[in-house]
């Protein structure tokens, strides 16, 4: 798990709306094109989750596997209505999103800063460019045994582990997304005798503004499987890595499970309303 | 401004010449533009027409002041030109709308740093967008409405300001010939209603005769004025005038007869050209 490294085509996804004239045309077929898909594809994508959970089920009562290997759904359900109940879940997950946005909040606002200085500013990306292309090469993970030597294994380290995460896709597309702005555009500015400041905010940052919110929904996908990995690697008070550690070493499989579940529909969550919230910031992408 | 059109308000340009840094060119230099004399009086429209690579696009950044570097002198009423100034408007052939902005937004950016009144500016906006014709249109994004009507907005872009010269950059050479016919026709039109010094390039040499009171040909290697022709008919002009058709045929001939060029010339970007480039991060 390479937390700090975004997938390929992953990362600034918005170049092709940039600065190029979108035809009618185009604009149409990118308008119907997804409700075809989407009202066919919301039924079929059920399929293979209900099928999975299925065949569990019949290998759980049949008792095809190893039972302490595997348990079953029935056990797997009573588990989570345990942790609901006695309220573990929810002390466990506010202590971890609280992390996870702790520090999401700091990388993401050094992230912005560093990656705007990075884009705006040549002599700043000459001296510090070098540097930080250098940094973000270093796995993430690798700085685990750093941070845990300075700052322990309590709630300090592990923000400053999010932050680390948070930051690197932020400043990656903070930067990238203004130094993509359309040459074009910025002669449109000159032309119109907008000065620096009024380049920046009125050019410059709207056409960086979809990068710039890729690197931010990247960077809260990242802090949150950092805040899982965090929470295995620094063993350390509450949250719900700890849940899958505490599992993990009772060999109860039930709790691993539904801490698994937890986990993905949080990072489920999180990834649908910054999708939908991306569509509304950037209607005039024409998405 | 427009309105006040003295004699003086007129463009001068004198023994322009540009050179670029070329590694593909003899002498590492490559000469775009050579010997150009132009004298353009108040009101005029001047249509530059050539083929690719002969400078006319370079001609117009000049003009505009994007790029600084160049021998001799341009003078707009008497003074010369030095960087970009709201007294030069443009229309690019691509549109170059900001995306972000909805119709009416785009074109006040045209007044973003004039010194008049919010009021004023909202007037001035409305006023051209009825120009261009495009009333309804105002609240929509530039990814929903088609080529031909970005490039309106996009001329009332270039007008709102009242600038003394106009300058057109190939404004419908991205369009379809419908549209193409239909928005110089509205040229004509808007150029007769607002009387303003407006210079075209263009390598259409239809366009050029149609809507030029003068068509300047140019010539590439280095770029230079081939001969200036003046299309003395009355506006608003017809397609099928045989006038006009023989005018266009005797301008279309400089094109046929020119000797083959010889191995194209990659041109390099404008030295003045705002770039973004530098590093950048691999990632």
């Amino acid at each position: 798990m390479s937390a700090a490294r975004p997938p390929e085509g992953a990362q600034h996804r918005s170049a092709q709306h940039e600065g190029t004239p979108v035809s009618v045309d185009r604009a149409e077929l990118a308008t119907l094109a997804p409700l075809r898909s989407q009202s066919a594809g919301r039924w079929r994508g059920l399929v293979l989750p209900v099928a999975f959970i299925a065949l569990w089920w019949l290998s759980a009562r049949f008792e095809i596997v190893n039972s302490a290997l595997l348990v079953s759904p029935a056990k797997v359900l009573a588990t989570a209505w345990e942790q609901i109940e006695t309220g573990r879940l929810f002390r466990a997950l506010s202590a971890s999103l609280a992390r996870e946005a702790t520090g999401f909040l700091i990388g993401t606002t050094a992230g912005l800063v560093l990656g705007a200085l990075l884009g705006l500013s040549p002599l700043f990306n000459r001296i510090v460019g070098p540097s930080f292309n250098t940094f973000k090469q270093i796995s993430l993970f690798a700085w685990i045994p750093l941070i845990s030597v300075w700052f322990g294994l309590g709630d300090v380290a592990k923000v400053v582990f999010l932050s680390l995460a948070a930051l690197v896709p932020v400043v990656v597309n903070t930067c990238d997304g203004i130094r993509t702005t359309p040459p074009g555009l910025l002669e449109v500015a000159r032309v119109y005798g907008y000065t620096r400041w009024q380049t920046i905010t009125q050019v410059v940052l709207p056409a960086a503004l979809p990068a710039i919110f890729t690197g931010i929904y990247l960077a809260l996908i990242y802090s949150w499987l950092a805040t899982i990995g965090a929470e295995y690697l620094l063993v350390a008070g509450h949250g719900i890595g700890n849940t899958l550690v505490e599992g993990s070493e009772h060999f109860r499989m039930d709790l691993v499970i539904f801490g698994m579940v937890v986990i993905g529909l949080v990072g489920w969550l999180m990834n649908a309303s910054a999708r939908a919230l991306e569509r509304r910031l950037s209607r005039w992408t024409g998405r | 401004m427009n309105a006040i059109a003295t004699p003086t308000n007129e463009l001068h340009i004198r023994g322009l010449a540009k050179r670029y840094a070329s590694t593909q060119a003899q002498g590492g230099e490559l000469q775009v533009l050579q010997d150009i004399d132009l004298h353009v009086p108040a009101g005029q429209f001047l249509s530059i027409v050539g083929a690719s690579g002969c400078g006319k696009s370079t001609l117009l950044r000049l003009v505009l002041g994007l790029d600084d570097q160049y021998e001799g002198r341009i003078e707009l009423d008497g003074q010369s030109i030095s960087g970009t100034g709201p007294e030069r408007g443009i229309v690019f052939q691509d549109h170059r709308l900001f995306p972000w902005l909805n119709v009416a937004q785009n074109i006040a950016v045209g007044l973003r740093n004039a010194s008049i009144s919010a009021a004023e500016k909202r007037d001035r906006v409305a006023e051209h967008v009825a120009l261009v014709g495009l009333e309804g249109f105002e609240q929509s994004w530039p990814h929903q409405i088609s080529g031909g009507m970005a490039q309106r907005v996009a001329i009332a872009r270039g007008l709102v300001n009242r600038p003394r010269v106009l300058l057109l950059d190939e404004p419908f050479g991205a369009l379809d010939a419908l549209t193409r016919s239909r928005l110089q026709n509205e040229l004509q039109r808007i150029w007769q209603k607002e009387r303003i010094t407006m210079l075209l390039v263009t390598h259409d040499v239809e366009e050029a005769v149609f809507l030029g009171d003068r068509v300047v040909v140019m010539q590439p290697n280095p770029g230079r004025i081939r001969r200036i022709v003046d299309v003395d008919l009355p506006h608003p002009r017809s397609r099928s005038d045989p006038r006009f058709i023989a005018l266009r045929d005797d301008v279309l001939g400089d094109f046929l007869d020119l000797p083959v060029h010889p191995a194209p010339v990659q041109r390099p970007w404008p030295q003045g050209a705002v770039t973004t480039g530098g590093l950048r991060l691999a990632w």
